[in-house]
């Protein structure tokens, strides 16, 4: 873990890589939906405010517009709040950017419980489920603010549609610098022989530490970063579960068609063995400090080690 | 070409087919053998069930060949029940849950502008249609970024599934609606071709975006089908189709 950096959120990535794309490529358009300041997008009208369009309160409109400008050859970054891109816009993110498969990236700010005090209007649970579900979507999940940042910047070049979560809090380093290419999408950031434990999002620096307790337990955890949970890396996923022949899921989602889901399918077709899946337990969120709900919801290293361990005995 | 699929939506293709021969016969630029061509105009078929109408002008025009026409809603058919952007040559946009045409309109103007491309957009919608909020979330933005290159047009024929517009959710006054949204509109007799033209023509002239409220009759020109909503999604059987072909051939 690069932990001499200082904490910053994934969010603020997006606003830079957003940024440095619009200096790089003339045909990247960014849209927001009066989140601008939230979702860091504002950076990028600030210096190209000739192909910036902030909507007003309309992330219908905003994803059919986004269309629009990738219809016509632009790259269209949409960005507002998770709950709002998936679920109040999802008609549209179905309609006119998925089964088109447009060069639409769907840039969703404040995922999960973390979003903190706004409370369960605020707060999705669901947003990777939906966007897993999509034909032609590919679903991105970066884990800290330099994967962030290679994510945005590497979306340029990928073909069709996709859907880039980020979050509202200041969250560890990972990685010491932005990574060349997020590659497959399952990075092996600590070997183990034991049990597996894949993590996205907030929760990789957890599963990291989870494994660090396991250790004193005598217990050899692999840690795998799974940033890209559609289409996910079959190849390493089934093979480190071969190779421990369990695993633990972590994610500040729902139990309910997230990460956990996405695991447990490639298990269930290539190597079927227990998995336990730590993440919201398809209840909606509350109100209250980001860390307060973390622990309120088990979404903690010590609920991820005893999780794991409680795999690891009933094996 | 209904009647071949067995399902699909005669009433409103056949309110819009005036407009929609003006479109691809009188006013817009294209090219049929270079669909791509930057500088063409576009179409954008919002009320993405009238697309028999949309594809028999595609078919007239050249894009693809006019026996197509019987394998429509077909399982080996580039013609899906609604539009399809990758499978059909010349749709510029899948479309078919509605509300949403305006919305991808807005964009493409945007986009088009800031690539001074000469093009005009004509987006053809229903009133039944413009019960969708997302319209006028689209109409606020078209107004809001003056969007010169669009042109709104509304088949309003005042009829949709479950009955008359004006019982079901009436969305009257429309051409009221759309000036209040900064939109300039034109009220037309959507069967009038001299109308229709000379709004079309008009609309390029307006320096924001131009609506043209169309009156139409839902089934126009085929006496059984005319205002009545039950044809708006009914397939009519070939004794009817010979009939309401030769009432549209007189």
């Amino acid at each position: 873990m690069a932990t001499e950096l200082k904490p910053r959120a994934t969010r603020e990535a997006y606003g830079e890589a957003l940024l440095e794309l619009g200096k790089l490529h003339e045909n990247v358009v960014a849209l927001d939906a009066d989140l601008a300041g939230s979702t860091k997008s504002g950076q990028f009208g600030k210096a190209f405010p000739e192909r910036f369009f902030n909507v007003g309160v309309a992330e219908a409109n905003m994803m059919g517009m986004a269309a629009g400008f990738a219809i016509s050859g632009k790259i269209s970054y949409a960005s507002t709040f998770a709950v709002f891109a998936t679920g109040r816009a999802f008609d549209q993110v179905r309609q006119s950017i998925a089964q088109p498969r447009l060069p639409v990236r769907v840039c969703a700010s404040h995922g999960g419980l973390t979003v903190g005090e706004d409370g369960c209007t605020h707060q999705s649970v669901e947003d990777i489920g939906l966007m897993r579900l999509l034909p032609n979507m590919r679903v991105v999940v970066p884990a800290d603010f330099n994967q962030t940042y290679a994510a945005v910047l590497e979306s340029y070049d990928i073909e069709g549609p996709m859907y880039i979560r980020t979050g509202r809090p200041k969250t560890p380093f990972l990685y010491e610098e932005p990574p060349k290419s997020l590659g497959k999408g399952a990075d092996v950031l600590r070997e183990g022989s034991d049990i597996s434990l894949f993590a996205c999002g907030i929760m990789v620096v957890r599963a990291l530490e989870a494994a660090e307790e396991l250790k004193k337990r005598d217990i050899s955890a692999e840690v795998v970063n799974v940033s890209i949970l559609k289409p996910i890396d079959v190849d390493t996923v089934a093979a480190s579960l071969s190779k421990t022949g369990c695993a633990v899921t972590a994610e500040e989602h729902s139990i309910i068609g997230g990460l956990g889901d996405a695991v447990q399918e490639v298990a269930a077709e290539c190597c079927p063995v227990r998995i336990g899946r730590l993440g919201i337990k398809d209840v909606f969120g509350k109100s209250g400090t980001p860390d307060q709900l973390l622990e309120e919801f088990h979404l903690t290293t010590e609920h991820l080690a005893g999780l794991a361990g409680q795999v690891l005995s009933s094996r | 070409m209904v009647t071949e699929a067995g399902s699909g939506h005669p009433g409103g293709s056949l309110s819009s087919a005036d407009i929609v021969t003006a479109l691809f016969f009188h006013t817009m630029k294209h090219r049929p053998e270079d669909p791509k061509w930057p500088d063409r105009d576009r179409f954008i078929l919002s009320k993405g069930h009238c697309a028999p109408v949309l594809y028999s002008a595609l078919a007239r025009s050249g894009y693809f060949p006019v026996d197509d026409l019987n394998n429509l809603r077909k399982i080996d058919c580039h013609l899906q029940g609604h539009p399809d952007m990758h499978k059909t040559r010349g749709v510029e946009i899948s479309s078919g849950s509605l509300g949403q045409g305006l919305s991808v309109s807005v964009g493409m103007a945007l986009s088009m502008r800031l690539d001074k491309l000469p093009g005009q957009i004509f987006t053809l919608m229903g009133d039944g249609e413009s019960q969708e909020g997302e319209v006028w979330e689209a109409a606020m933005a078209a107004a809001h970024y003056k969007t010169g290159n669009l042109t709104a047009i509304v088949d309003a024929n005042g009829l949709q599934i479950d009955g008359f517009t004006r019982d079901v959710m009436n969305v009257e006054p429309l051409a009221a609606k759309y000036e209040a949204f900064g939109w300039t509109v034109k009220s037309i007799d959507g069967h009038d071709m001299q109308q229709i033209v000379d709004a079309l023509d008009w609309s390029r002239t307006v320096e924001g975006p131009a609506s043209i409220i169309a009156r139409t009759v839902k089934g126009k020109g085929v006496s059984f089908m005319e205002n009545q909503a039950g044809w708006h999604g009914r397939a009519p059987s070939a004794g009817e189709a010979e009939r309401a072909l030769a009432e549209l051939q007189r």
